[in-house]
C-alpha cells in the first residue's frame, strides 16, 4: 500500500536519511565484525609505523655485544637478536618497511594493472588480444620467480622490492580490472563521451577508471597482504630489504633459523607480526569486498 | 695376601686400560660424510671447489702431500715421492718416485705420468683449463730422466716451491689415458690411490672402496667410505646429530656445534681450528675520499677486532684476530707484535679516537655516508657486514649496505664502481706466496679490487717469494704486513675464518687444519667400533 | 565447440614463445655468468680471463644472442633440452631427479587444500554469520596470512622440543619406502596445503553462497529438504566449477613455487633447482624449467577453460 507524499519535501525526507560517517562506520562494525577487527589491527600498524621513533625504547640499529641472544626480560620484553638489538624495536621499525613496501608495490602494481586493464578493455580487438597475450605471458611464472628475477637484475633494496613485488601483481589486477571494464564499456555514457568528441585517455581515466573502482581498491587490500607477505619472503631469502634496516621478514633470516632452539623469540615474534598485518589486511578486504559487492566473484 | 692380589688386580686393570686407549687402528667400516656441493667434473686440475676434494681425492695421490698430522697443514711430506733433493741453487729440485705403485687398472706408474700430469697442470694444451697454472710461473721445464726420477727445473729460486707440489688438487694421473684423450680425466677416474671408484650417483652420493693393492701397507683402514650430497646445511647437521653420518669435512657454524654436542654428548669429538679463509674489506682507492690514507686507516681503526671476536665467535664462523697468516703457522705475526698494527690496538677508545681525529684531518665530515658493497651469502658475509656497518657508525660514519647476489657480485666489483666492498680469500694451503698474491698492484693482479699500485708492496712480495732462508723471509712478510694494514691500509682483514668441525667420536686419525682441501685423502682414518 | 578449442590452442602459442623470449632476454640482462659463479666461487686468485673464455666458448656462450636462441628453440622443437651449463648432464636428468619429489608435494598439498576448503567452505555458507562462519573465516585467513616459511620453521621447532624428533632429510621416493617417505613430505605438505586451502574455502562459501540464494533452494530449505537438494548433481556443480578452477590453477603454480618451503624443509625439489639454477646462471637449465613451470600452466588454464566452455555454452561465443 503505497503512501502519496503531499509535497516535494515530504518526498525527500519520506527517503532513508544520508549515512553519515559516523554511522556508516557503525553499522560496518555491527555487520561485519570482522572486517572491524580487520579495520582495526590495520589501523595499529599504521599508527606503529608513524610513530614508532616515540614508541620504539631502544635504536633498532644500536647492538650490545654483552646481551647477544638474551631471553625476554625487563630490559628487553620480547628479548635481543644475535647482535644484542631489541626485538621489540626491531619490530616496531618493521612495521615501517612492511606497509612502506606494501603500500608501495600494491599501489604500484593495481595502478597499473588498473590502467593497462581498462585500456585494454576499451580499445578493444587487436590491441586487447596483444595485451592479453603479454599478461599471460606474465602469468605463466610463478609469483616467486618473476620476483627473483627482477632482484637479480634490478639488485637488492627497498626500492627494488617494491618494483620486484608489483611486477607480478600488474597482469593479475588488469586481468581483474579487465573484465569489470567490459561491462562498464557497455554502459551509454561511455558512447556518449565518445561521440562527444572526447580523447581516448580522458575517457579511460575519467569515465571508466572510477566506475571499476569497487575492484580495484579490493584488489589492492588484498595485494598489500600478498605483497607484505612477498617482501617477507624475499628478505628471508636474502633477496629483499638488506641489514642493518629492521625488516620482519629479515629478522626471521639467518640466526633467527640457526638458534630457533636456543632462542625461539628471535622467530616467533617477527613471524606473528608479518602473520597479524597480513591478517588484518585480508580480512578487512574481505569484508570490503562483501559490503561493495556481494556477487563480485573475484580472484 | 688377600690385599696383594687385590693391589695387583688394580694394576693389571689400570695396565689393561692404559693399553686400550692407546689404542691400534681398527680396518673395517664405511665412513659416511655429507659433502654440500657436488662437483662440475672430476678434473682435479681445472676444479676449484671442495666439492671435488671431498668426494675424489681418496682416489688418487699426489706427488708430495701435507703431512696429515700436522695441525698447521703446512709440512711437505713423501707421498708418490718418497724422498726429494734440491739442487745448490735452488733451481732444480729431483724426485725420487716410489716403486711399485699401481694404478686401480693394475698398471703401474712411473716418472712419465708425473710428467705427464703436470705437464697438463703448467703447460695446458689449448682448449685445457688449468686453474693454478699461474702458481707455477716459475718452473720452466719438467723432465723425467728416468722410471722412477721427476726432475723440476724452475726459472729463479722459489721458497713456496716444495708446498705446491703437495697440492691436494694436483691428482697424479695415467700418461697414457691423458695420451689419448686430455679431457678423459673430466668425465672418467683413475688413480692411485688408497680407495677404487664404485659408483657416482647424480644428486645422491659417490662412493669409494678400499684399494686392497694400495702402496702403503696396511692403508686404508677404512673398508669403503660414502660421500652423500647434500647441499643444506640443516640437512647435513641432522645426519651428524642422528648419527647417519659420522662427519663433515668442511665446517659447521657455532650453532650448529652446539646442537649437535647438546644432542650427543661424548658421542661427539668437536675439533676447531683457525680456517685458511677470511673476508677482506676492499677499499677503492679510484674514489674519494678513499684514495687518503687517512681516511683508510680511520676505517680499520674504528674497528674492535678483539671484542668482535669474542662475540661474533658465538653466532659466526670466525674467531680469530690475524694479520695476512693464519696464527698457529709458521709465518704467522705473533700476537704482541700484531697488536701494534692500526686497527689492533687493544685500547678501543684510543684506537677510535685516532680515527675520528684523522677523518677530521681528511675533511671528512661527521655522519659522511658511504655504500658498503656486500655479497649475497648469509654465512659470515652477512654477520661481519652487520659488524662493520656497527663499528663505522661508532666514529660517525653513515654507511649503508648493498648486498649483490653471489653470481654477479665480481661483474659488479670489476667494473670498479664500489667504493668499500666486502672481499674473500681462501686458501687450500696456508703459504705467503699464495696468501699475499691477492694485495700486488691492480696491474699485476686484476684481482685486486683495491685498484692501487704499491711498488714497495710488489717488491716486497717478490723478495719473500724468493728468500729461501726462513728467517729473512719472516722479516720480509713483517714488513709487507704492516704496510698493507697499517701505514697505507690498502686492504683490511675482518676476522679469520673459524674452521669447527665437531664428528662422531668413532673417527679417529683425522687431524683438522686450517684448510679444508688438506688431508681428505682418508688413509689414515680408521672407525673405532 | 570445436573452433573454441582451435582459438584457445591459438592463443597457446603467442603466449608460450614470449615467455621463452622473457626468460632469454631477462637471464642474460642479470650480471655475471655461469663460468663466473664456477671460478670465481671460492676465491679464484690465479684464474684468468683468459681461462674463463675457454670455458664459456665450450658452452657456447660467445655465439651471438640470436644464434643462441634459436639453438635453444630448436633444440625445443626436438624436445631436446640440451645439457646443464653447471654439471653438464642432460637436463631431462636433473629435473628427472627432483620431479617426482616437486609432484607428490602438489599432490599432497592440493589434496590437503581440497580437504579444508571444500566442507570448511560449505559449512561457512550454510552457517553464513553466525560464529561457525566467523571461525571458519578466521581460520583460513590465518592460513593465507602466515608465511609458509613460518609456519615450517614453527612445526620443525615443536616437533624437536616437544616430541624429540626431525623429519627425514634425505628424499625416499614413495614407491621405495612410502612410510618414510611420508614421514618427510607430510609436514610441507600441510603447511602449503593450509596456506592454498584459505583461497579455495573463500571461493568455495562464495559459491555456495550463490546457489543457496537461488530460489528453488530457498523453497527447498523452507520445505526442509534442501541438504539433498543442494548435494544434487545441478547445484554442486555450479558450485564446484569456480572452485575447482582455483584448485587447478595453484596446483599448476605449487610445481615451481614453493622456493621459500623447500628450502626450510630441507626438500631437493624444482623450487629449490630453480633458485640455484639462477644463481648460478645455468642458462639452459633456467629456461628449461621456466618452459616447464609455464606449459604446465598453460595446459592447466587450457583444460580449465575447455571445461568451463563445455559446462557454459556461453561462453563459446565470446
Amino acid at each position: 500500500m503505497a503512501v502519496t507524499p503531499r509535497t516535494v519535501e515530504e518526498l525527500t525526507r519520506a527517503e532513508a536519511p544520508r549515512p553519515g560517517w559516523a554511522s556508516a562506520v557503525r553499522d560496518f562494525v555491527r555487520q561485519r565484525p570482522l572486517g572491524a577487527i580487520g579495520a582495526l589491527i590495520v589501523v595499529v600498524m599504521v599508527v606503529t609505523a608513524s610513530t614508532a621513533g616515540f614508541l620504539a625504547p631502544y635504536d633498532p640499529l644500536e647492538t650490545d655485544y654483552a646481551a647477544m641472544l638474551g631471553a625476554p626480560d625487563a630490559r628487553h620484553w620480547l628479548g635481543t637478536d644475535a647482535f644484542g638489538r631489541d626485538v621489540l624495536s626491531r619490530l616496531i621499525y618493521g612495521s615501517r618497511t612492511a606497509l612502506m613496501v606494501g603500500l608501495g608495490a600494491s599501489l604500484i602494481g593495481t595502478v597499473f594493472g588498473a590502467v593497462i586493464g581498462v585500456s585494454s578493455a576499451y580499445f578493444g580487438g587487436r590491441v586487447d588480444l596483444v595485451v592479453q597475450r603479454v599478461m599471460d605471458v606474465f602469468f605463466a611464472f610463478p609469483v616467486i620467480i618473476l620476483a627473483l628475477a627482477v632482484v637479480a637484475i634490478l639488485g637488492t633494496g627497498a626500492q627494488n622490492v617494491i618494483l620486484a613485488i608489483a611486477v607480478p601483481m600488474v597482469p593479475r589486477c588488469a586481468r581483474v580490472v579487465r573484465s569489470s571494464a567490459l561491462a562498464v564499456r557497455e554502459m551509454p555514457y561511455v558512447d556518449a563521451a565518445r561521440a562527444a568528441g572526447f580523447g581516448h585517455r580522458r575517457i579511460i581515466l575519467r569515465h571508466m577508471l572510477p566506475n571499476v573502482m569497487a575492484p580495484i581498491l579490493i584488489m589492492m587490500t588484498a595485494f598489500l597482504g600478498e605483497a607484505i607477505l612477498l617482501e617477507a619472503s624475499l628478505s628471508f631469502l636474502g633477496l629483499g630489504v638488506q641489514e642493518p634496516i629492521a625488516a620482519w621478514g629479515l629478522m626471521l633470516r639467518g640466526a633467527a633459523v640457526q638458534f630457533a632452539e636456543s632462542a625461539p623469540w628471535m622467530a616467533i615474534f617477527p613471524g606473528l607480526a608479518i602473520s597479524l598485518g597480513v591478517f588484518g589486511f585480508n580480512l578487512f578486504g574481505d569484508s570490503l569486498r562483501d559490503a561493495l559487492d556481494p556477487r563480485l566473484r573475484t580472484q | 695376601m688377600r690385599r696383594l692380589v687385590h693391589w695387583l688386580a688394580l694394576v693389571a686393570s689400570a695396565m689393561l686400560t692404559l693399553a686400550a686407549t692407546a689404542q691400534a687402528p681398527r680396518s673395517g667400516g664405511e665412513l659416511i660424510f655429507p659433502v654440500p656441493s657436488e662437483p662440475p667434473s672430476y678434473d682435479g686440475h681445472r676444479e676449484e671447489t671442495f666439492g671435488l676434494i671431498h668426494p675424489v681425492a681418496p682416489f688418487y695421490n699426489t706427488l708430495l702431500r701435507v703431512d696429515p698430522n700436522d695441525p698447521a697443514g703446512t709440512k711437505p711430506v713423501p707421498s708418490l715421492a718418497e724422498s726429494w733433493t734440491a739442487s745448490p741453487d735452488g733451481l732444480t729440485f729431483t724426485f725420487k718416485l716410489r716403486q711399485g705403485v699401481k694404478f686401480h687398472d693394475g698398471s703401474e706408474m712411473t716418472s712419465k705420468d708425473v710428467k705427464a700430469s703436470y705437464d697438463k697442470i703448467i703447460f695446458p694444451p689449448a682448449g685445457v683449463g688449468s686453474t693454478r697454472k699461474g702458481q707455477y710461473a716459475l718452473v720452466a721445464a719438467v723432465e723425467a730422466p728416468d722410471a722412477y726420477t721427476v726432475r723440476f727445473r724452475l726459472k729463479g729460486p722459489s721458497a713456496s716451491f716444495l708446498l705446491s707440489i703437495a697440492s691436494p688438487w694436483n691428482f697424479i694421473y695415467k700418461a697414457d689415458l691423458l695420451a689419448k684423450d686430455i679431457h678423459w680425466y673430466e668425465k672418467n677416474i683413475m688413480g692411485t690411490g688408497p680407495f677404487t671408484f664404485v659408483e657416482h650417483v647424480k644428486g645422491s652420493h659417490v662412493v669409494g672402496k678400499k684399494n686392497p693393492n694400495y702402496w702403503d701397507k696396511g692403508k686404508p683402514y677404512l673398508d669403503g667410505y660414502r660421500a652423500i650430497f647434500m647441499r643444506d646445511s640443516g640437512a647435513q647437521v641432522a645426519a651428524v646429530r642422528g648419527e647417519r653420518a659420522h662427519i663433515q669435512f668442511r665446517g659447521f657454524s657455532p650453532a650448529e656445534r652446539d646442537s649437535i654436542v647438546a644432542t650427543l654428548g661424548n658421542k661427539v669429538t668437536v675439533q676447531e681450528s683457525p680456517w685458511d679463509c677470511v673476508l677482506l674489506v676492499a677499499i677503492n682507492h679510484t674514489k674519494k675520499p678513499f684514495d687518503d690514507k687517512r681516511v683508510r686507516r680511520a676505517l680499520t681503526l674504528a674497528i674492535d677486532r678483539h671484542e668482535g671476536s669474542k662475540a661474533l665467535s658465538k653466532i659466526a664462523i670466525v674467531k680469530a684476530v690475524a694479520g695476512v697468516q693464519v696464527p698457529g703457522t709458521p709465518f704467522a705475526t705473533p700476537p704482541e707484535e700484531l697488536n701494534q698494527l692500526a686497527g689492533y690496538w687493544p685500547d678501543i677508545e684510543k684506537s677510535r679516537a685516532e680515527a675520528r681525529r684523522l677523518l677530521k684531518e681528511a675533511g671528512v665530515p661527521d655522519g659522511f655516508q658511504f655504500t658498503f658493497t656486500n655479497r649475497g651469502i648469509p654465512m659470515p658475509y652477512e654477520p661481519l657486514g652487520v659488524w662493520l656497518i656497527d663499528q663505522w657508525r661508532k666514529v660517525g660514519l653513515n654507511v649503508k649496505q648493498e648486498v649483490i647476489e653471489a653470481a654477479s657480485f665480481y661483474s659488479v666489483l670489476r667494473k670498479g664502481d664500489a667504493q668499500v666492498n666486502m672481499d674473500f680469500q681462501c686458501g687450500y694451503i696456508v703459504e705467503p706466496d699464495l696468501d699475499l698474491y691477492k694485495f700486488l698492484s691492480t696491474e699485476r693482479n686484476p684481482a685486486n679490487y683495491g685498484y692501487y699500485q704499491d711498488p714497495v708492496l710488489d717488491d716486497l712480495y717478490d723478495r719473500q717469494s724468493r728468500a729461501t732462508n726462513v728467517e729473512e723471509r719472516k722479516k720480509l712478510i713483517r714488513q709487507f704486513e704492516k704496510r698493507l694494514l697499517d701505514d697505507e691500509a690498502h686492504y683490511l682483514m675482518t676476522l679469520q675464518w673459524h674452521r669447527i668441525i665437531p664428528h662422531s667420536a668413532k673417527v679417529k686419525g683425522w687431524t683438522i687444519t686450517p684448510s679444508h682441501y688438506l688431508n681428505n685423502t682418508l688413509d689414515t682414518v680408521w672407525l673405532e667400533q | 565447440m570445436a573452433s573454441y578449442i582451435l582459438k584457445r590452442l591459438l592463443a597457446i602459442i603467442p603466449t608460450f614463445l614470449g615467455v621463452a623470449v622473457l626468460i632469454f632476454l631477462l637471464l642474460r640482462v642479470v650480471p655475471g655468468d655461469v663460468v663466473e659463479a664456477r671460478y670465481m666461487g671460492e676465491g679464484g686468485q690465479f684464474q684468468s680471463q683468459d681461462q674463463m673464455q675457454i670455458e664459456r666458448k665450450k658452452l657456447g656462450l660467445d655465439q651471438p644472442l640470436w644464434k643462441q636462441f634459436v639453438d635453444w628453440m630448436s633444440g625445443l622443437a626436438r624436445l631436446d633440452f640440451g645439457l646443464s651449463m653447471w654439471t653438464g648432464a642432460p637436463i631431462t636428468e636433473e629435473i628427472k631427479l627432483r620431479f617426482a619429489l616437486s609432484l607428490q608435494l602438489a599432490l599432497m598439498a592440493t589434496a590437503v587444500a581440497t580437504l579444508l576448503a571444500i566442507p570448511l567452505g560449505i559449512l561457512a555458507a550454510v552457517k553464513q554469520d553466525t560464529w561457525i562462519d566467523y571461525a571458519v573465516r578466521v581460520f583460513s585467513i590465518a592460513g593465507l596470512a602466515m608465511p609458509s616459511f613460518w609456519l615450517g620453521i614453527l612445526l620443525i621447532l615443536v616437533l624437536l622440543v616437544v616430541f624429540h624428533w626431525l623429519p627425514p632429510m634425505v628424499f625416499t621416493p614413495l614407491w621405495v619406502d612410502p612410510w618414510q617417505n611420508l614421514q618427510q613430505l607430510i609436514w610441507p605438505a600441510l603447511a602449503v596445503g593450509y596456506r592454498y586451502s584459505a583461497v579455495s574455502t573463500r571461493m568455495m562459501r562464495s559459491a555456495m553462497l550463490e546457489v543457496l540464494r537461488e530460489d528453488y533452494i530457498r523453497t527447498a530449505r523452507a520445505k526442509g529438504l534442501w541438504l539433498k537438494l543442494i548435494l544434487s548433481r545441478h547445484a554442486l556443480k555450479n558450485a564446484m566449477l569456480p572452485v575447482l578452477t582455483i584448485i587447478s590453477l595453484e596446483f599448476a603454480f605449487l610445481l615451481g613455487g614453493l622456493v621459500v618451503t623447500e628450502q626450510v624443509f630441507n626438500l631437493n625439489g624444482l623450487g629449490m633447482l630453480f633458485v640455484e639454477s639462477i644463481a648460478r646462471r645455468d642458462y639452459t637449465l633456467t629456461q628449461a624449467l621456466v618452459m616447464l613451470v609455464a606449459t604446465f600452466f598453460l595446459v592447466v588454464n587450457f583444460a580449465v577453460d575447455i571445461a568451463y566452455a563445455w559446462l557454459d555454452p556461453r561462453i563459446r561465443y565470446r
